[in-house]
């Protein structure tokens, strides 16, 4: 016991440089997926060896809305559904940031579902990571649009009737460079692909599938959320490429995971330059931030 | 350990060795850790912490590979391992 202590005086955790401290333990309920994912994304910038200074990490409401708060980069915490509006005007004024969106399903694709197609629609060159937990967790765990069908909520009691989102299929068919998915379990694989995730020029995004114990699990009577990492080990199935009409998830079925679309298309200011260099010829100086 | 092929530099390679170190303090007794160590060196411990959970406490730490599995999946940021040069096995079949 005493040799432990000592090493821990010299030693800190090696996430910590990325992490504020003083804001740590933070609140999200054991079991919570969400500080494995923001493990994933520290060990992704550590080992990309990115500039902390070149980081800009914006999130929105609900629990994955602190996000920004923990992480030690440049951060914003924005408005119900307007991370991502805000991360294409920062990603516009500084071009040679990395900007990275870290929110929930209830405030990606829900309330700012909108921005997220156009967005990806216009291929703006910023990396969205959506934690995908199922429910609005924050709130009470009410019906979000990616609660499966039967599913029981605070606003569902006799099961979801209403039919959910596929994530990658949006983001693919609205014109995403760069879609895959993942479960918080799988969480090499998961820095693998925040890494091509946030190197990619153009639209990225990333669904990770996490684990909520204290509402989604206990409404539904699943267990704990170790429970639920138990049943990502057992039903996930890996399929790189996957036709997306067939990854949609339903209530306790198989999820399939993997990297399914990366393409290389031309981001959002390479159009507007190319476009700008077409009318006005040489008299147009290309805008790069 | 066994091959299903011999490594052609196998007489360079070692087993790596891991020393855990445990914030207690920071943990919520989630068993993350617990259930996914391929080695199966952690358990929860009897004891509580202050604020009532069970941390893991290694109950095999020299069976320790330093794999970081129990780093990342953590998501307390409470448990990391360390890479220790002294000590390391040779690899043998």
């Amino acid at each position: 016991m005493s040799v432990q202590t000592k090493q821990l005086e010299e030693r800190v955790h090696p996430m910590e440089k990325l992490l504020r401290m003083d804001r740590i333990p933070h609140i999200w309920c054991p079991t919570c997926g969400l500080g494995t994912t923001i493990t994933a994304l520290a060990a992704a910038i550590d080992q990309m060896k990115l500039d902390y200074d070149n980081i800009a990490v914006v999130s929105g409401i609900g629990c994955t809305g602190r996000v920004a708060g923990y992480m030690k980069v440049d951060s914003f915490h924005t408005t119900h559904g307007r991370s991502i509006p805000f991360a294409v005007g920062l990603s516009i004024a500084k071009p040679k940031t990395k900007v990275i969106v870290f929110s929930g399903d209830g405030d990606l694709i829900s309330i700012g579902g909108n921005h997220f197609i156009h967005t990806a629609r216009r291929n703006m060159d910023i990396t969205v990571i959506c934690v995908n937990n199922f429910i609005y967790a924050m709130t009470g765990g009410q019906v979000a649009p990616t609660t499966p069908l039967t599913a029981k909520s605070a606003t569902s009691p006799y099961g979801c009737y209403e039919h959910p989102f596929n994530l990658p299929l949006l983001a693919a068919s609205s014109g995403a460079s760069y879609v895959a998915r993942w479960t918080a379990l799988h969480i090499r694989r998961l820095t693998t692909a925040l890494k091509e995730a946030i190197s990619k020029k153009g639209f990225s995004f990333v669904e990770v599938i996490a684990p909520c114990s204290t509402l989604y699990a206990r409404l539904n009577k699943l267990g704990s959320g170790l429970d639920l990492m138990k049943f990502y080990h057992d039903n996930s199935e890996i399929k790189h490429g996957a036709d997306l009409k067939d990854v949609d998830i339903e209530f306790q079925s198989k999820i399939t995971v993997g990297k399914f679309v990366d393409i290389e298309k031309p981001t959002y200011l390479e159009c507007l330059n190319a476009n700008n260099k077409r009318v006005f010829g040489d008299k147009y100086q290309p805008y790069g931030g | 350990m066994k091959f299903w092929r011999t490594p052609l530099d196998v007489d360079k390679l070692k087993i790596p060795r891991g020393e855990l170190h445990i914030i207690k303090e920071r943990c919520k007794g989630c068993g993350f850790c617990v259930e996914y160590c391929p080695k199966g060196v952690l358990q929860l411990a009897a004891e509580f912490n202050s604020k009532g959970y069970h941390p893991p406490e290694a109950v095999k730490p020299e069976e320790c590979v330093n794999c970081d599995l129990c780093e990342m999946l953590c998501p307390d940021f409470a448990i990391y391992c360390v890479r220790v040069e002294e000590g390391e096995k040779e690899v043998t079949q």
